[in-house]
């Protein structure tokens, strides 16, 4: 299954990533190249396998329900490229998702 | 609005109940409503880079007992999976949530039908995941974002496409809203958005095996509005069949002001949620013990109670079912009858139905009048106990206990104290009694005579005055008593 030009133009769409056309090219080329790579795991017989979803052995990592300090919201802001006394501020978003 | 006989509706509602957890699902932030905005954030819910999510024990025992009340298969291992889209009121790019394996699967749901016969909803599935922030879009030119929601435990319920008219979507959702509320999991407000629900509708010919092609319905945030929003799309898809078009299956949103659904802008990718599981949360396990420890913890859940209503207190399914619908109420209900019980030394079955009649006409008309509920409302259970005792013992009579309930609302005070200080204790001395009734008859003449010319309904009339005479306070058994005695005597 090889990654078409429009496959590289619909995974930057979904990651709001805009690519010049060469760009695009150059990275439709290097996917396919690591798809190509990972082809050799299709050598290994999985009939009897169990998809595994984590590497680690561990289960019900649980914490109590209990108020922890939050951040200052001058320190929760203060990262942020823009924002107002209150709120992060970002570009017009129109529309629901 | 009138649905068109020839088809049928068949529905699907995903319901999201935002957990009253007193932390976020991942981290240990307030998950408290109308914090100041971006208060209740913590690296973690900010998305921050190398942060580690850890689930909040509560969501799994909160999501374990509506599994259980609704009869759900619990998966003995379930994991979290991240939905990736972007979007500014979503830091991380992600949301953690369940797909391939909810912990909650194929369980069902009862509900009230108009008939009366009740119906089976199956439940597909119940499961974990995280609220999103919250953009404010109509300020500035800017897009501004609150991340306080962010991570705030939600579960989402789906049902099976079982649902076959908006009015049963209602009573879904109705029934949804009750156990939640019952198992205290979630405050059930539609308006603040702890309940959200969407629905997946089309329709087909009657008779006619294969399901159309479906929409979604999104943001009605309102029990009425789903019902409303429900037949809108319906006759919008009948319609549209009828004139000859097909449906396409797209997402619409709802518009409560204008009682529109339209399409919603996004492209067709907005669905490309490229799911996988997610590396950072370990599996949940869920074993025999903790499924039955939960189990133990449920409480008496609305359906056993109205039938047990029924069963060892003798009300009709009407009254019962009126006083189980809320927790609250139905608590608030025994309570009153076991301290009326301690006060009268009666069995509670004797005394069950006059406890009803006063919480259905009177606790619960107040509550209607004053939009509040339980927690607020001024009169304690002991204390309306001991003024429907003040009846049963002849202190007061019905009508009087109507003022002095009045009198409660307003002061808090104890019933007793009331009628002492209002001197609205019941006559039912006969010789003053017998005062009045002489005064009335002789300052009646006219009436007197009809009534001994054989018109009997004039008997009413000196019930009245006597009563007016005595302030309402006479006791109205020996009232009629006296009366009868001495209009009797006028007759010989």
């Amino acid at each position: 299954m090889a990654v078409t030009f429009k496959d590289v133009e619909h995974v930057a769409s979904l990651a709001k990533l805009s690519f010049s056309d060469e760009e695009k090219e150059k990275l439709m080329q290097q996917l396919n190249e690591i798809l190509e790579y990972m082809e050799q795991l299709n050598l290994l017989d999985t009939t009897n396998v169990e998809p595994l979803s984590h590497v680690i052995d561990l289960s019900n990592v649980l914490r109590e329900d209990k108020i922890k300090p939050s951040l200052s919201r001058k320190e929760a802001l203060s990262n942020a490229p823009a924002r107002t006394e209150k709120f992060f501020k970002v570009p017009k978003v129109i529309g629901e998702r | 609005m009138r649905l068109n006989k020839d088809y049928e509706p068949i529905i699907g509602l995903e319901v999201h109940a935002q957990m009253l957890t007193e932390t976020k699902a991942f981290c240990g932030c307030s998950t408290k409503f109308g914090s100041e905005p971006n208060t209740n954030v913590c690296p973690v819910c900010l998305g921050m880079p190398g942060t580690l999510p850890v689930l909040n024990l509560n969501l799994v025992e909160f999501v374990l007992k509506i599994g259980l009340a609704t009869n759900c298969k619990i998966a003995p291992r379930s994991i979290f999976a991240r939905k990736n889209y972007f979007y500014p009121d979503l830091p991380k790019g992600y949301q953690i949530s369940q797909y391939e394996k909810p912990i909650c699967t194929d369980g069902f749901a009862e509900i009230d039908t108009d008939d009366g016969k009740g119906k089976t909803i199956g439940l597909t599935r119940i499961h974990m995941e995280e609220d999103a922030g919250k953009s404010i879009h109509d300020l500035d030119v800017d897009t501004l974002v609150d991340v306080n929601r962010c991570g705030v435990p939600l579960i989402e319920i789906v049902s099976e496409p079982d649902i076959r008219s908006p009015r049963e979507a209602y009573q879904f959702l109705s029934k949804i809203k009750q156990l939640v509320t019952y198992l205290g999991i979630c405050d059930g407000n539609m308006e603040e958005g702890s309940l959200r629900c969407d629905a997946n509708v089309s329709v087909r010919r009657k008779g006619q095996e294969q399901f159309g092609t479906k929409t979604e319905v999104k943001n009605m945030n309102s029990f009425r509005n789903v019902e409303r929003a429900l037949e809108y799309e319906i006759n919008r898809q009948i319609q549209l069949i009828e004139d000859g078009g097909e449906v396409a299956q797209e997402t619409l949103l709802w518009d409560a002001n204008q009682n529109v659904a339209y399409p919603m802008r996004s492209k067709e990718e907005a669905h490309d949620y490229r799911y996988f599981p997610d590396p950072d949360l370990v599996p949940v396990l869920v074993d025999e013990t903790w499924i039955e420890k939960v189990r133990a913890s449920l409480p008496e859940l609305p359906t056993p109670r109205r039938d047990r209503f029924i069963a060892e207190l003798g009300l009709s399914k009407y009254d019962a079912e009126v006083l189980t619908n809320e927790k609250r109420v139905a608590s608030y209900y025994e309570e009153t009858l076991a301290a009326l019980a301690g006060i009268t030394g009666q069995p509670s079955k004797n005394i069950a139905k006059t406890v009803s009649n006063w919480l259905m006409t009177d606790v619960l008309r107040v509550m209607g009048e004053r939009k509040t509920d339980i927690p607020e409302f001024p009169i304690s259970p002991k204390n309306l106990a001991a003024m429907i005792g003040l009846i049963i013992d002849g202190t007061i009579s019905g009508k009087i206990a109507k003022e002095v309930f009045e009198e409660m609302l307003e002061t808090n005070e104890h019933p007793r104290t009331i009628v002492k200080n209002k001197n609205l204790v019941q006559v039912s001395d006969s010789s003053t009694i017998e005062l009045a009734v002489d005064e009335v008859l002789g300052a009646n003449k006219p009436q007197v005579d009809k009534y001994l010319g054989g018109n009997e309904k004039v008997f009413g009339f000196f019930v009245g005055e006597t009563m007016k005479k005595m302030q309402g306070k006479g006791n109205p058994k020996i009232v009629n008593e006296v009366l009868k005695r001495k209009l009797g005597s006028l007759k010989n």
